[in-house]
């Protein structure tokens, strides 16, 4: 086979190199003056400096990663600004998003153990939280199945909308939930107001470079979904063609698909 | 739209009642799950009693599942979606319409599936009006949710998995709602239950307005 599909793409924007490289530093800083700089907390001891990771993490998923995605399901839905651009974009955010959402969970939960004695608690936070993991597990579930990208790109948007219009119900009746239910929730202190210093700083900075990290990741993702779809379209220009050119001149059930101008090569 | 959602309505409404597979299929069913309950839980009365709210909206949940894979399923021959699609109804009627089939069906199968679990567990509805309004409110929307999922999933290979996974936990909500609701009219305080009316019925009200505007996009997706 000497036709090889065309899969060169534009490579990543310089700005998305940068937030790339910003956001590995800023991470190992962040890592650096969480663990060695910072002092172990009053009252949770070396517990707090998941403050440092898991709090980013969550600003990731829930609200960076889902939100844009929501956007660009909207903007794709309206037809003034529908281009399979933001259907990638809403693809990459909901796919990054739901690897920090899973990473949400796992350090939440890896807090939750020493601190509350339970890996996990009916927690309104928590419980919210799992859901929407479900959520967009379905979107990509959806996502995966095979069908033109016009077509895939108009039901995912729709998807997407209306799972979001459940994100805030979702909240407000877990909510309730645990407040009519059981009283208080543990979580109260989780988040120390009066964190200050070298703390703050530090998780400032986790903040800043995960956000670039996302950034990041969402150009990757992005440029990738652009190489699928190209990769497909030129395998299946290739098997037609090998098809086309393997075809006897009689033969009839591929006449079909075979223009008249190729017959009898 | 209004018009044409009664004609969609009607339409669904009389296949199920000639063909009968909501009927002899997803009735009994729902009727099953209530037996199953008490095999997992034990034949203790009181447990099932407590348990008897949550219970009874899981087996509407998945009922509205089956409902609406079998309100797509009578779309999908010979392309009775494209005539659908053809014949100059408003989309936002045929939502309506398929959504409100569903609902009346959902009715049906809540009021045959309180008198089992009334005979079956021994509860009793203490408060009338919130267990009925908050299965309304529940109900239409189970129905206009289901509804958006059972379009989006329609014609796709991998819909009877694909959609559980997509509308299970969008209805989590009102899984949640409803079976507090009814846990307040059948024994618990009633201002508790009164207050989860404040999920349902937001719930329904987007639901069914997001129906109204996507489903137009949804059914050019084919």
């Amino acid at each position: 086979m000497s036709v090889r599909p065309k899969t060169s793409a534009r490579p990543l924007p310089w700005w998305a190199r940068w937030a790339g490289i910003l956001g590995a530093v800023g991470t190992a800083a962040t890592v650096w003056l969480g663990l060695w700089v910072t002092p172990p907390d009053r009252t949770q001891g070396n517990l707090v400096r998941l403050v440092y990771l898991h709090p980013p993490i969550a600003w990731v998923a829930l609200y960076l990663a889902f939100g844009l995605a929501a956007l660009s399901s909207l903007l794709y839905l309206w037809r003034r600004t529908r281009s399979l651009f933001w259907d990638r974009v809403a693809a990459a955010s909901v796919e990054v998003g739901v690897v920090f959402n899973a990473l949400t969970l796992a350090t939440g939960m890896l807090w939750g153990r020493p601190t509350w004695g339970v890996w996990w608690t009916w927690d309104a936070r928590l419980t919210s939280t799992a859901l929407l993991l479900v959520l967009f597990l379905g979107y990509l579930a959806l996502r995966r199945v095979p069908a033109e990208p016009e077509v895939r790109a108009r039901r995912c948007a729709v998807a997407a909308l209306v799972a979001f219009v459940d994100v805030p119900i979702v909240h407000f009746s877990v909510i309730w939930w645990q407040t009519l239910h059981q009283g208080a929730t543990v979580l109260n202190a989780n988040l120390s107001p009066t964190i200050h210093g070298s703390m703050a700083w530090t998780l400032l900075l986790g903040f800043v470079a995960l956000t670039l990290v996302f950034v990041w990741m969402v150009a990757v993702r992005y440029r990738i979904e652009v190489l699928a779809d190209r990769t497909d379209a030129a395998h299946l220009e290739i098997s037609l063609e090998e098809r086309w050119s393997e075809a006897e001149p009689t033969s009839s059930d591929v006449g079909s698909a075979r223009p008249p101008s190729q017959v009898g090569t | 739209m209004w018009r044409d959602a009664l004609l969609v309505a009607g339409k669904d409404l009389r296949i199920e009642l000639r063909s009968r597979v909501a009927l002899w299929q997803v009735l009994p069913v729902a009727v099953l799950f209530l037996v199953l309950y008490a095999f997992a839980l034990g034949p203790v009365r009181s447990t099932l009693a407590s348990a008897a709210p949550g219970l009874f909206w899981l087996a509407v949940l998945f009922s509205t599942v089956l409902a609406t894979q079998r309100s797509f399923a009578i779309e999908s021959g010979e392309g009775t979606r494209d005539g659908l699609r053809a014949s100059g109804i408003d989309p936002a009627g045929v939502f309506l319409g398929k959504a409100a089939a569903v609902a009346a069906e959902l009715a049906v199968l809540q009021v045959v599936l309180w008198v089992a679990m009334s005979l079956l567990f021994g509860v009793h509805v203490h408060t009338v009006w919130l267990a009925v309004v908050a299965s309304v409110l529940a109900t239409i929307g189970l129905a206009a949710a289901g509804t958006l999922y059972g379009a989006l999933s329609a014609g796709l290979r991998v819909r009877e998995t694909l959609l559980p996974l997509l509308v299970l936990p969008v209805l989590a909500p009102v899984l949640l709602a409803a079976s507090r609701a009814w846990a307040g009219a059948l024994s618990g305080p009633l201002s508790d239950g009164v207050s989860w009316l404040r999920v349902l019925g937001p719930f329904a009200a987007a639901y069914v307005v997001v129906g109204i505007v996507l489903y137009g996009p949804l059914l050019e997706a084919g």
